[in-house]
């Protein structure tokens, strides 16, 4: 007997409902703010501002999807933006100072992991404190103020106008879309990858199965940490400054793109495509409204009603599908 | 030459501060059989299984694996030697696939990367072992029934090659068709020299699939043998330690008018539910986990919401909230004592006396005085041990909490009692009190509806029961017209399949 029936090949990914709701929510906006909204100019312009909050919502889904939350990317992706420019400042090749940013993410993450392993605390308590703490060190070693740099190719990564002009959008679009490539194979192809599946499904049930919990987690909270980093990165490519007050409450942007993708925040759930998926969506919406002249607190309203309902009609759909 | 027994336990002590949970426990399994653990709550069967399985280490007492000396660091040291615990409550993770979760932990991989063909190779094998090649691989657990999802957990104690596999209440979720399937699978596990410890209070089950059997009491053993040479009443006193009718007590109490009716309920869980409590009646509701008991008791109490029909209380028919239902004198008592029932943090006194604070204030200000004697009162009236009024609930044994549960809605004055699994884990001393209070206070025209998983004590307390059994209530009739065979059978909806 063959093991797959068809229904088992072609189940509906995860990702699914946020993809649709994607398509829908752009094609509403086409029709109704016209041909400035669906140019290409345009679209490159919303893919190139979603690139940040998606890099960090790759971490995210990774931290997420093993049962975990991390408040503290915010002021990581500051932290990183005043590293890179220290680092130009002092002297450092562009590559070595770019190198540095994602490092210093990592390291963060790495101390977030090792906090919530060893302390034994709700990651929600940990990634609160270090919340201020990497906001506070980001401060302090920037002096309390922005910090210029020489200008460098850092700051064409995510220009609107690449050259050569085939390769269609900034480079930095492109890693971030590999970096997305890449998760998503770590996460269905490895024992990594299905260990944090396991550990946000039932923590219990993995540690009684033998699966080192307490490494994994570190693991997963030091490559979300990496990709935060890469964050900082784009961040510090769009300022063209180290902002110790950058990214001021993108955590929360980050963590609704990873829920409005069909991400648990009881863990278990999420997937790559639906995050992306979810930080393309609150971009489109921002950037359709302002070009209608919508007011900004009108967009804070919508966008938070939008998070809320795609959570529930996620939730129906699931429970209307009987099991996943 | 091989040892005779696959599993030998000798004299293990356990201890939990002044609680003594093993007293000097034998059990000894050769390989190839099938062992009945036979107790009460409290017995110290759960105690005995997670010293077996690593979970706690033993006071004193060894243990030896097929003639080696056993004694396993944890979980994860017990699996590797082979010794498997299938927990009541299944131990998997639901979004992972069915093959995942077989190999969870043993992953087949190379430097990482995981060898999915591999992975889908031996978890089908395992299956199939178990002779349920048909369950998918690639589905998430999560949508499979109970009874295959403890087939997957079987399949992960396959893969393992266990050489003990513990059933820890295995059947008590099941349903028929699920049960015999079970059955069949533990057969298979037998015949390939697997010693299986099953532990149950179901002595129906355990005639059917044990060949030998243990009772456990007050965490001693109380006797044992072939399971083909027990009388059944024999096992029951040996776990109850003492004559049947002396644990059950029965005080003449005449019965009244009715005080609750329920007409064609129907609420989450409930598909259709009718009775009629008179005042002086202790009602049984017997069934399996799932089959809606506790549902139709929230229903009424107004936790859960009525979709259909009518609750009657006394003469007022209608919904109600919680708090209208207590004003009306209907009271609950959760069968989550430790989640719902009690503030655990709260003082003994301050829980006894939650949903009627009213005696106690003086201008709005809560007497806090007055209030300890009352409880205090109360302490006394069902005798609770407790060191004072003011001692947080937590600090109190099982059977104590349940007594103070117990008193807050007799402190309510309810004339009306819904009881969810009042006895669930608490000692043997303390149930035989709690029966004897029951009968008391039906005694005193007070109306009980009794929800119980425990069939000796529905047919030892009961004036009447009634079964559910997949949401559906059937009809009532006296104790003594039931016998533990017919409720079973009405309960696994077994009549229903016949017909």
């Amino acid at each position: 007997m063959k093991n797959s029936p068809l229904s088992t090949r072609f189940r509906i990914p995860a990702s699914f409902g946020s993809l649709l709701g994607l398509a829908v929510v752009f094609l509403l906006f086409s029709l109704w703010a016209g041909p400035p909204f669906y140019s290409r100019y345009n679209q490159v312009t919303m893919l190139t501002q979603s690139v940040i909050v998606a890099a960090g919502a790759l971490g995210m889904t990774l931290i997420i999807i093993a049962g975990g939350i991390d408040l503290s990317v915010g002021s990581m992706i500051a932290l990183s933006t005043v590293v890179i420019a220290r680092a130009l400042l002092a002297g450092a090749p562009p590559t070595w100072a770019a190198l540095a940013g994602v490092a210093v993410g990592g390291v963060c993450g790495a101390l977030n992991g090792f906090l919530v392993t060893r302390l034994g605390l709700v990651p929600f308590i940990i990634t609160l404190g270090t919340l201020l703490i990497f906001r506070g060190a980001a401060t302090g070693l920037s002096g309390e103020q922005k910090i210029d740099a020489p200008i460098t190719w850092l700051n064409e990564m995510l220009t609107k106008f690449p050259s050569p002009s085939w390769t269609l959008v900034a480079v930095g679009v492109w890693l971030t879309v590999l970096l997305a490539i890449a998760v998503a194979v770590v996460l269905r192809n490895t024992v990594l990858g299905r260990h944090a599946f396991a550990i946000g499904s039932n923590e219990a049930t993995a540690r009684l199965c033998g699966v080192r919990v307490e490494r994994v987690k570190l693991y997963i909270y030091t490559i979300g940490g990496l990709l935060t980093g890469f964050a900082g990165l784009m961040q510090f490519s769009r300022l063209t400054v180290g902002d110790p007050t950058a990214a001021k409450g993108m955590e929360l942007d980050i963590i609704a793109s990873v829920v409005i993708g069909g991400g648990s925040l009881s863990g278990g759930r999420g997937s790559v495509a639906g995050s992306l998926a979810g930080a393309l969506l609150m971009t489109i919406i921002r950037s359709g409204l302002s070009m209608k002249g919508v007011p900004n607190w009108v967009q804070d309203v919508l966008t938070g009603v939008i998070i809320v309902g795609a959570v529930t009609l996620d939730r129906l759909r699931r429970e209307s599908g009987g099991s996943e | 030459m091989p040892a005779p027994y696959r599993i030998e336990m000798l004299g293990l002590r356990k201890a939990f501060g002044a609680t003594v949970a093993l007293d000097g426990v034998d059990l000894c399994v050769p390989p190839g059989v099938v062992h009945a653990l036979i107790g009460e709550n409290g017995a110290g069967k759960s105690t005995l299984m997670k010293v077996l399985s690593g979970v706690q280490r033993p006071d004193a007492g060894r243990m030896l694996l097929d003639g080696d000396p056993y004694a396993p660091s944890g979980p994860l040291e017990a699996r590797r030697r082979g010794v498997v615990m299938i927990y009541q409550e299944l131990a998997l993770a639901p979004h992972l696939s069915v093959a995942e979760n077989i190999l969870l932990g043993i992953e087949p991989a190379s430097r990482g990367w995981i060898r999915r063909r591999k992975l889908e190779e031996q978890a089908r094998e395992a299956l199939a072992a178990l002779g349920h090649g048909e369950i998918r691989l690639h589905a998430p657990v999560s949508g499979l029934s109970v009874g295959a999802q403890q087939l997957v957990e079987l399949a992960r104690a396959l893969v393992l090659d266990a050489r003990v596999v513990v059933l820890d209440e295995p059947t008590s979720s099941l349903a028929a068709a699920d049960l015999s399937r079970l059955f069949e699978v533990i057969r298979r596990l037998r015949e390939r020299g697997v010693s299986v410890i099953y532990i149950s209070h179901f002595l129906e089950e355990v005639e059917q699939i044990a060949d030998r059997f243990t009772v456990l009491r007050d965490g001693r053993s109380a006797g044992g043998g072939l399971i083909g040479e027990a009388d059944r009443s024999r096992i029951v006193e040996m776990m109850i330690g003492r004559q049947i009718s002396e644990m059950f007590p029965r005080l003449p109490h005449p019965t009244g008018e009715p005080v609750l009716e329920l007409a064609d309920l129907a609420a989450p869980g409930v598909r259709s539910a009718s009775l009629v409590l008179r005042r002086g009646e202790i009602f049984g509701v017997a069934g399996l986990i799932g089959a809606g008991r506790s549902e139709m008791l929230r229903a009424v109490f107004g936790l859960l919401p009525v979709r259909r029909g009518w609750v009657k209380v006394a003469t007022v028919a209608g919904p109600g909230s919680p708090a209208e239902r207590l004003a009306q004198g209907v009271g609950l008592l959760s069968e989550d004592r430790k989640g719902e029932g009690l503030a655990q943090s709260l003082s003994l006194a301050d829980n006894l006396t939650l949903s009627n604070l009213k005696p106690y204030l003086r201008h709005g200000w809560l007497d806090r005085s007055a209030q300890s004697r009352a409880a205090l009162d109360w302490v006394e009236k069902i005798s609770i041990k407790a060191p004072g009024p003011r001692v947080p609930v937590f600090s109190l044994s099982g059977g104590n909490q349940q007594k103070v549960a117990l008193a807050r809605l007799l402190h309510h004055d309810c004339d009306v009692l819904l009881l969810d699994e009042p006895t669930r884990g608490i000692d043997v001393a303390s149930k035989a009190q709690i029966y004897e209070l029951i009968g008391k206070l039906a005694q005193t025209g007070k109306a009980i509806l009794f929800v119980s998983s425990y069939l000796p004590e529905l047919l030892g307390v009961c004036d009447t029961i009634a079964v559910m059994c997949r949401g559906r209530l059937g009809e009532k009739a006296p104790a003594g017209e039931w016998t533990e065979h017919a409720i079973m059978t009405a309960a696994t909806g077994a009549r229903e399949a016949a017909r």
